[in-house]
């Protein structure tokens, strides 16, 4: 019949594209590993979110403390940040980062845990948990090693230190190597965050002791940690202790 | 001589962060001057008159922002912010992390003069060290009797909290920075209204960086006209300047504001490395329009900076030199704001966006010259666009970079159209799908 055409396959409208694309292309950080998103033949995204929702189903209420067991030293430290703010709700931020102090990411476990403490519900504290950088909504290492790449570091050789790290700790599931935004120490460019210890500047042939370091629980590079360096500022009088 | 060293004297001093020794070098002299001998609206008078403009970035008189606070019978807050994300800035950590003291002494300070009784740090959560200093000087500073019910036997009281953030650029921008500490995420706010007449929890609120706050000790101390006499007339007091990139001694420098900026670039941080030369530098940010090396003779302070269609910002130097392609600069940075945009307003989304794709195909050498002006005509439609400022910060030194680089950028072009193997035979074939797809619609 004219003007009648067949009907195409599913399939054919949501051939991934993502092979003609550079790998990194789609994902909003570069380093989590990149999933397959569905796309038309064009290549525009297949409307919908990232993560399958199941948009049959209601929304989770506010977790049942019942059914949901918590870490008492969880539960006290969740309890005593909501206490601080004239809205409990502040809260969100610290209880969650505690929680994945916990369980190592914001997994649905620490959510519903984080959420059944706080009385709110599991979807309010996704919605936080993923804008954050630092809260980790994929299952990740327990060394979280940040080596910061914007613009100062990367002047000074940021980028091949991120490699460097990736390289080293590639078959090393413990660690979190990311790339991260400018993490406010430029001074000692080219840095990393190591568990929260900034050290700098790191040359690259440092790094494979570094690592070793931090596998054995060690202080990462001890004499090149921020806290030790002095101001470089020659009106800021040099105190007596070096006369000491 | 960079002018008189007001925050950074004896910063290196062992145990400046304990209460002890920050008190036997005269601190907590100024906030007990204010709490017994001053009214709250003296103390906004004296920072009136000491000319204070805001350390963070948008340079607002501290002392007009307090007066805006309604005198009226509500909660009010005071919130320091202390996230300090804006790349190449690191001058609020050196300050919390040697003399924390120095920073709750203003906080007390600014919070009497606003009337708030309620305060909160937003320090960045990737600050972790300097987070664990700040939360035991508020210990000290609590048991000591800084903080609390009754001041001094003033009658004045005020809370502060630590809040550690996690990780988000956009939460330095103040509103995006009142909604994570209310516990969403940090999208900014429109305004008006103002965080003065509703801020956190819809009450008026004060905010500030750490340096304007850790400045005011020092105002009340030696005097606001005493303090107006220091720098120029427009831009009052000395300031702190992290310098960084492409120099020999990059670091923090207390520089008294008008002091040329070679001086600072040059005298104070080393210039760039031997044999190169300064290509362009940032003077206050990453979101600051740059400045090329004949700018260098310009005096560093807030006026004159804008006239050079520049801004103080921060006061953030980061140095290129002339071994590093403008455009690998241009790419590192709108990647960033893509990366940090929060996706709220749609210029800022899809402007970040769409400057990432079209300076990658810069430099895969898919584009052609008037690539450029549609770069350049995409960054006139963020600015001026959006809720906050976070598109602006990248569309100006995009902006700038293109228009004062342009010829880089074409060279650019044209040598990487000549090392790809599509150049001149147009985009590669159509999708076949597409084809068939837009037949089939």
């Amino acid at each position: 019949m004219i003007g009648r055409r067949k009907k195409r396959a599913p399939e054919a409208v949501l051939t991934p594209a993502a092979e003609r694309r550079p790998a990194g292309f789609e994902s909003h950080r570069d380093d989590v590993p990149q999933r397959e998103v569905a796309r038309f033949g064009h290549g525009s995204r297949v409307p919908g979110w990232d993560d399958a929702v199941d948009l049959e189903k209601d929304p989770a209420a506010i977790p049942d403390p019942a059914t949901t067991p918590v870490p008492a030293a969880l539960r006290a430290e969740i309890e005593a940040h909501m206490a601080k703010y004239p809205d409990f709700r502040s809260a969100a931020i610290p209880a969650l980062a505690a929680a994945q102090r916990v369980h190592g990411w914001c997994s649905p476990e620490a959510i519903w845990q984080a959420a059944c403490v706080m009385r709110l519900t599991p979807g309010y504290l996704i919605s936080v948990a993923s804008f954050y950088d630092m809260l980790e909504t994929r299952p990740v290492g327990r060394q979280a090693v940040y080596v910061c790449t914007n613009i100062s570091c990367s002047l000074c050789g940021a980028d091949e230190l991120l490699d460097r790290f990736k390289r080293e700790t590639a078959d090393d599931p413990d660690f979190n190597v990311r790339g991260f935004e400018c993490l406010g120490a430029c001074d000692i460019a080219p840095m990393a965050s190591v568990n929260g210890i900034y050290v700098g500047p790191i040359r690259t042939d440092e790094v494979p002791a570094l690592v070793e370091q931090i596998r054995e629980g060690l202080p990462p590079l001890p004499g090149k940690q921020l806290h030790l360096r002095k101001s470089t500022d020659p009106g800021a009088v040099r105190a007596p202790e070096e006369g000491r | 001589m960079t002018g008189p060293t007001i925050l950074f004297e004896d910063i290196d001093e062992r145990g400046l962060n304990t209460i002890d020794v920050y008190r036997r070098r005269g601190g907590y002299e100024s906030l007990r001057k204010v709490l017994t001998t001053m009214q709250p609206s003296e103390v906004v008078d004296e920072l009136m008159a000491s000319g204070l403009r805001g350390r963070g970035g948008a340079g607002f008189p501290s002392g007009r922002k307090i007066s805006f606070i309604p005198k009226v019978d509500v909660d009010k807050y005071l919130v320091c912010n202390a996230d300090e994300s804006e790349p190449g800035t690191f001058k609020d950590r050196e300050l919390m992390q040697k003399s924390p003291h120095m920073l709750i002494e203003g906080i007390v300070i600014g919070a009497f003069a606003a009337g708030a009784t309620k305060s909160f740090i937003y320090i960045r959560g990737e600050y972790v060290e300097q987070a664990d200093i700040i939360d035991a000087a508020i210990v000290e500073a609590r048991e000591a009797g800084f903080l609390g019910e009754n001041i001094l036997g003033s009658g004045f009281g005020l809370t502060l909290h630590l809040h550690r953030g996690a990780g988000a650029y956009i939460c330095g921008e103040e509103t995006g920075l009142l909604d994570s500490l209310e516990g969403k995420r940090g999208n900014p706010r429109l305004k008006p209204p103002f965080p003065a007449n509703q801020g956190l929890y819809q009450g008026p609120t004060v905010i500030n960086n750490v340096e304007t706050l850790a400045t005011m000790p020092h105002i009340i101390k030696m005097g606001g006209a005493e303090y107006a006499k220091i720098g120029t007339e427009t831009s009052a007091g000395t300031k702190l300047v992290s310098v960084s990139g492409n120099v020999q001694r990059p670091g923090n420098y207390e520089i008294e504001l008008g002091i040329s900026s070679r001086e600072i670039i040059y005298g104070l941080a080393g210039g760039p490395p031997e044999g190169r030369a300064v290509k362009m530098w940032f003077p206050g940010g990453s979101s600051s329009p740059v400045l090329t090396g004949d700018d260098l003779d310009i005096a560093y302070d807030f006026n004159t900076l804008a006239q050079a269609k520049s801004m103080l910002g921060s006061g953030a130097i980061i140095v290129v030199d002339d071994s590093v392609p403008v455009v690998s600069v241009a790419l590192k940075l709108a990647k960033f704001y893509k990366h940090e945009s929060c996706g709220k307003c749609t210029p800022c989304r899809e402007g970040t966006r769409w400057t990432v794709s079209m300076l990658e195909r810069v430099d895969q050498g898919l584009a052609t010259p008037m690539d450029l002006d549609i770069m350049a005509s995409v960054q006139e439609q963020i600015i001026g666009n959006c809720l906050c400022v976070l598109g602006d910060a990248m569309a100006m030194p995009i902006g700038s970079m293109v228009a004062k680089f342009r010829d880089e950028f074409e060279a650019h072009i044209e040598a990487a159209r000549a090392r790809n193997p599509w150049a001149g035979e147009g985009p590669p074939d159509p999708d076949p799908v597409l084809v068939q797809g837009a037949s089939g619609a």
